[in-house]
């Protein structure tokens, strides 16, 4: 597992300049927002915490499109389906090394994100905590997707048309969090529901991915 | 296992397999049809003209003959869909992934009819065509879902590959679905303590509860008899190499 | 007829008559829509097999 690991992540180390683009396009999204809606800086606190959400979403899926996509290509899926390393260990290899280079950049990314749409200091922590969460589910969900497609050309649209209605509830429960913070409410139970969609998410999605990574290896 | 159920087993093979099933399913397409057909007719009339109006909406609920069975249905043929899909998994059975694909857009067209209809009992209900409620949100993403199959069935050439990759988009879906209908729950609470309510529906009266009970039998019927229709012209296409679909349609060759 | 006092009251429907007549005319589209559907079906399996035909494969 750990070997498996440290391969996707010298893997991802080497693409490093495809990686940092979705980073980057969450820079830009969030850069539209006050510029199209309003720069008034009490509007845009308010609207803070949904727009750090759907430009994660956004950004996650542009990455996603590549998770399977050279393995695939070259070979070396079908190396380990034939080794007898079990798919689901690469999976969750995958999902864990995906979320470090996207969800966890932009949880890292997101308090200068913050500060740009004038979200509150105090709930920057929080942001954090549940933004880690939820890439992390997006990351998980999205491995699903990502091997329905692998074995298209152009998988990448399918794969966002595929992925966003999976995404919801923690679109849902994130920004749930967060708005019961900003109101002063117990925030306890839609954290601890995201916790568990994220361990069920990880736990359940590299079986899934794996039968459905089996089908485009096997033609 | 499987050896404790082969003759179980030798009649489920035998019983779907296409040309069986599309034989013996030929009575019931054509029976579903002209009986859901003509109590839906009965019970569109029962509702336009005999059906007293609302005390609170007036006559705008005479929607609900459309309404509730077009929804009603199409989350019954999403359960279909999923139990279909596991079959299809499990033990590779041809006609399940037929089925399942025929079933795509009856049940897009069913999700959209329901999201359609209730859109425009919404405005001279609650004044508003849209509101963002539990029931209509996880009804529209079932609309996405249905869409995303649809998309994958077709994108993918390879007829086992889609079938395949469709069946475990309708699994994860259906694990979905209760998931965001729950979750949306919570969500609109939070915001918006007091829903707004169908009223009516609780207490309906005979008179009305009739004519949408035989509308909801009827459309169950005819979304029956359409996907078997649909799946029969599946079956010929697909087996369309064979001798038997060939002499079904009186198109042969010379040798 | 029926409820209503006369046929006008009952195109009208109290003035949702635009709400409930085009929810109507919406479904009575969509299922002659699945008709068609049907006839596209049974067009594409005949003209498949008729081209096989034509070829020679079959």
């Amino acid at each position: 597992m750990l070997f498996l690991l440290r391969r996707e992540w010298l893997l991802s180390w080497r693409r490093r300049a495809e990686l940092v683009n979705p980073l980057v396009f969450n820079l830009m999204v969030i850069t539209l927002f006050p510029l199209g809606i309003t720069p008034e800086a009490e509007k845009l606190a308010v609207l803070a915490p949904g727009i750090l959400w759907v430009a994660a979403l956004l950004a996650t899926l542009l990455s996603l499109d590549l998770m399977f996509r050279y393995d695939h290509q070259d070979g070396s899926l079908e190396q380990v389906a034939a080794s007898g390393t079990p798919l689901a260990a690469l999976i969750l290899a995958k999902i864990i090394n995906h979320w470090l280079f996207t969800g966890l950049a932009l949880t890292l990314m997101a308090p200068l994100l913050g500060l740009m749409l004038h979200l509150s200091g105090d709930l920057m922590l929080l942001m954090m905590l549940v933004l880690a969460l939820g890439t992390l589910v997006f990351s998980a969900i999205g491995s699903i997707g990502a091997a329905l497609v692998a074995g298209l050309r152009r998988g990448g649209l399918l794969l966002s048309l595929l992925v966003i209605p999976l995404y919801i509830p923690v679109l849902i429960f994130g920004t749930g969090t967060i708005s019961a913070a900003i109101a002063g409410l117990p925030f306890v139970a839609p954290l601890a529901t995201l916790a568990a969609m994220a361990s069920m998410a990880l736990a359940a999605a590299p079986w899934v991915a794996g039968a459905a990574l089996r089908l485009s290896i096997n033609d | 296992m499987a050896l404790s159920l082969t003759p179980v087993w030798r009649w489920f093979h035998r019983w779907t397999s296409p040309p069986n099933f599309y034989r013996i399913s030929r009575p019931w397409a054509h029976g579903l049809m002209a009986v859901g057909g003509t109590a839906l007719f009965v019970a569109w009339i029962w509702g336009l003209v005999f059906a007293p109006e609302d005390y609170l909406q007036g006559n705008s609920y005479r929607i609900i003959f459309v309404h509730v069975p077009s929804a009603s249905a199409s989350l019954a043929l999403y359960l279909t869909m999923a139990i279909t899909a596991v079959i299809s998994l499990v033990w590779k059975i041809k006609l399940a992934d037929m089925v399942i694909r025929q079933c795509i857009p009856v049940g897009l067209t069913l999700t959209a009819l329901a999201l359609i209809s209730g859109a425009i009992w919404g405005r001279p209900t609650w004044g508003v065509y849209w509101i963002w409620d539990a029931r209509l949100t996880s009804m529209l993403l079932q609309l996405f879902l249905f869409i995303g199959m649809w998309a994958i069935h077709t994108a993918i050439d390879q007829q086992k590959l889609a079938d395949r990759a469709t069946a475990i988009l309708v699994l994860v879906g259906f694990v979905n679905l209760p998931i965001i209908k729950w979750s949306v729950d919570w969500w609109n609470t939070m915001h918006q303590p007091a829903t707004i309510r169908i009223t009516g529906e609780t207490t309906m009266v005979w008179e009305m509860l009739a004519p949408l009970l035989l509308s909801m039998a009827a459309t169950y019927c005819v979304v029956a008899a359409l996907v078997l229709y649909r799946t029969r012209w599946e079956i010929l296409y697909r087996e369309r190499k064979t001798r038997w679909v060939q002499d079904e349609l009186g198109i042969r060759g010379k040798a | 007829m029926g409820y209503f006092d006369s046929f006008a009251d009952f195109v009208r429907m109290g003035n949702h008559g635009i709400f409930v007549w085009s929810v109507y005319a919406i479904t009575v589209l969509t299922i002659l829509g699945h008709w068609l559907g049907l006839r596209l079906q049974r067009r594409r399996v005949i003209n498949e097999l008729q081209r096989l035909k034509k070829r020679g494969h079959l």
